[in-house]
């Protein structure tokens, strides 16, 4: 088991530059998620640290060895695969014990070691079956059991969920991060789907177009985000962005939308001209009392709660609200924020401003 | 994916069933006819009416083997009594066996040269056409391109520079010569047939081979090439049956040493008046080799024929 650390890699493939100067550090033992829409360098940052791509520039360390030029077969770590990549041509055990032929081990022992893979993954009854006809869980559970047979460094997964139906996702995420824990091995989890992050993930890194956007844990990631990127790419509904023109002092503690003053958390640096004021719909309340008021065009009633859309003097605004709340079109309602969860952001930088709230939180890559 | 079958009624399949017997009949029979001429006497191989009833005889099978000289009764008589079935065979026809003929070394040369410069392409395909597929090769359009551009004109074409060089450099009526001219020429198709199965082979089999502790050289050798034994099996045969059948280049290159069973077998029919039956053993053996080899492979060449037309 290891930690490991990326420390200015880039990657270009000719003239596109998939990964831009990214740095972080994924400590020992734990599940480290890599979230970002398509495209965005996640997975090609994965295929690095494992050694299937090299990368143009920058250093990787696995357990404080330098592997960034060194051929995957070295650097001792396991790769579950997208579309799980099981060798058509052998069974189940074939499967599960390639990876330890290669190191030469007796036969005898691998039969006992295959055995104990197949008793953690409870797939003991299909050792002896080909691989062609079975279930998206089960060769995943194969997939799996390639991987944590040799006892490596650490695990790599490129999506290991997408191949699956969503039902059996949900089952299966449970089982990963159940075995996850059992075996304490870090373990590098690439996705595009939020929800999958927060809910596994120890730490999230997200990325878009090759840059690091925010690097920490999930509840950080999601109450402070360091971008605008970040803040829509995570939460459903994302936050809601109202843009205005103003300014912050050091220290300020209020800002101005259409004229009506609105408590933020203290700021830590100053800030003119155009600005992003971002609320999380959750935090968004009715408040007869506010003088600052939306007219509902749009409701969504989902279960216990609903999504109220309001059109603001500042842009749409959507609120999370309990459903028994009585909502009709067209009314104009005094919307309240709760002061400590604002973010407020350089609207041309797209970079969150400093405050009480975040500080320490935010750490670009 | 999802697709329906609909079952075809039964007057269509009837159709079909029809149909495909029909169009092995006439395939299929040219086949049965050289078979059963080898079989037949001289006389009756060329019987008009033709005869498809007849007493079977191997004397074409002798004839094609041995070289016999004519003989007098008076000399017949003194040979005194025949060793075995086939001199017993010749002594019917008048004559005497004066030794094997050059049938079976031919047939080794065909053997040699066709599977030595199928194998030879198999080996250079394979690992031209991997390369191709899988890493970024300087000018690989083009490349393939005039990979593919030798096959443009008939290689007959080229059959007197071909010629000219080889004489040059001592390979006229070589084994080796005749192996590295059919490679060169079958060695374009089986790059790109190649190529194709092997981009068909997900990538991500190899490199978890490599993350699996192995090397390149061993994730080819045991991940790629067992997943496209049946793109091999298929491009073997296309450049088995290309080397078996070569004639002109044959022709052109070889008189003696390693002279090929196809232009060989027409020599016979000069040796004292039209031997047909002994022709059409010859052709009746040389159909054996590439009919077993085909059968061997059969089932990789039937998904080989059909690889790629459904998605899994």
């Amino acid at each position: 088991m290891a930690q490991i650390r990326i420390e200015n890699v880039r990657k270009e493939f000719g003239a596109f530059t998939a990964v831009q100067s990214s740095s972080f550090t994924i400590e020992d033992g734990e599940f480290f998620m890599l979230l970002g829409p398509s495209g965005c360098g996640k997975t090609t940052t994965l295929r690095m640290m494992a050694g299937l791509e090299l990368p143009t520039s920058g250093q990787i360390y696995i357990d404080g060895e330098e592997v960034g030029q060194k051929p995957a077969s070295q650097r001792d770590i396991a790769f579950v695969f997208q579309m799980f990549a099981l060798y058509p041509h052998m069974n189940v055990r074939g499967n599960i014990s390639y990876p330890l032929k290669s190191q030469g081990m007796k036969s005898a022992d691998v039969n006992k070691k295959v055995g104990e893979v197949a008793e953690i993954l409870g797939i003991n009854d299909i050792l002896d079956r080909p691989v062609g006809g079975l279930s998206g869980g089960d060769r995943q559970r194969v997939a799996l059991g390639r991987a944590i047979v040799r006892d490596p460094k650490a695990f790599f997964m490129d999506e290991p969920l997408g191949a699956l139906d969503a039902e059996f996702r949900e089952h299966m995420a449970e089982e990963l991060r159940a075995l996850h824990d059992r075996m304490g091995a870090t373990t590098v989890y690439v996705t595009h789907d939020q929800l999958e992050a927060m809910q596994m993930g120890d730490k999230i890194v997200v990325m878009n177009h090759g840059v690091v956007e925010q690097f920490g844990v999930p509840q950080d990631i999601y109450d402070w985000p360091a971008t605008k990127f970040v803040a829509q790419f995570i939460g459903s509904p994302p936050m809601n962005f109202l843009e205005f023109e103003g300014m912050i002092g050091t220290g300020g503690t209020e800002v101005r939308l259409n004229d009506v003053a609105i408590q933020v958390p203290a700021s830590r640096e100053g800030a003119n001209g155009k600005l992003t004021f971002g609320v999380r719909p959750e935090h968004v309340k009715f408040d007869d009392t506010a003088e600052y008021r939306g007219r509902v065009i749009a409701t969504e009633y989902l279960g216990t709660t609903q999504i109220v859309t309001f059109d603001t003097p500042n842009g749409l605004l959507k609120a999370r609200v309990a459903s028994h709340e009585a909502v009709n079109d067209g009314q104009l309602i005094g919307l309240g924020f709760d002061p400590r969860t604002i973010t407020l952001f350089d609207a041309r930088q797209g970079r969150a401003l400093r405050s009480e709230g975040n500080e320490g939180v935010l750490r670009h890559g | 994916m999802s697709f329906s079958v609909t079952e075809p009624n039964k007057g269509t399949k009837w159709f079909a069933g029809v149909l495909v017997v029909g169009y092995a009949l006439i395939t299929i029979a040219p086949l049965l006819w050289i078979i059963a001429t080898g079989f037949k006497s001289p006389a009756d191989s060329i019987a008009y009416p033709p005869k498809v009833v007849f007493e079977p005889s191997l004397e074409g099978y002798v004839n094609l083997f041995t070289e016999r000289t004519r003989a007098t009764p008076d000399m017949l008589e003194a040979q005194g009594e025949p060793k075995n079935w086939y001199e017993q065979i010749a002594r019917d026809q008048g004559t005497v066996i004066s030794g094997p003929s050059r049938y079976g070394e031919r047939f080794l040369n065909s053997v040699i040269i066709g599977f030595g410069s199928t194998a030879l392409c198999m080996i250079l395909g394979t690992a031209a056409a991997y390369a191709f597929s899988r890493f970024r090769v300087p000018l690989k359009d083009d490349l393939l391109f005039f990979i593919l551009s030798t096959r443009m004109m008939p290689p007959i074409a080229v059959a007197i520079p071909i010629f000219l060089m080889f004489r040059n450099l001592g390979l006229n009526d070589t084994h080796l010569g005749m192996i590295l001219l059919y490679t060169g020429v079958n060695l374009s198709l089986s790059v790109w047939l190649l190529k194709g199965f092997i981009d068909e082979i997900p990538i991500e089999y190899e490199e978890a081979a490599l993350i699996d502790g192995y090397t390149r050289f061993q994730a080819f050798y045991k991940v790629v090439l067992p997943q496209a034994a049946t793109g091999i099996a298929s491009t073997a045969i296309f450049c088995l049956i290309f080397a078996w059948n070569e004639y002109a280049f044959a022709v052109l290159l070889t008189s003696g040493t390693a002279q090929t069973a196809p232009p060989f077998i027409p020599t016979i029919i000069g040796v004292g008046g039209k031997d047909w039956p002994a022709v059409a053993a010859g052709a009746t053996i040389f159909l054996v080799p590439v009919m077993v080899f085909t059968i061997l492979l059969r089932k990789h060449l039937l998904r080989g024929i059909t690889f790629g037309a459904v998605r899994k």
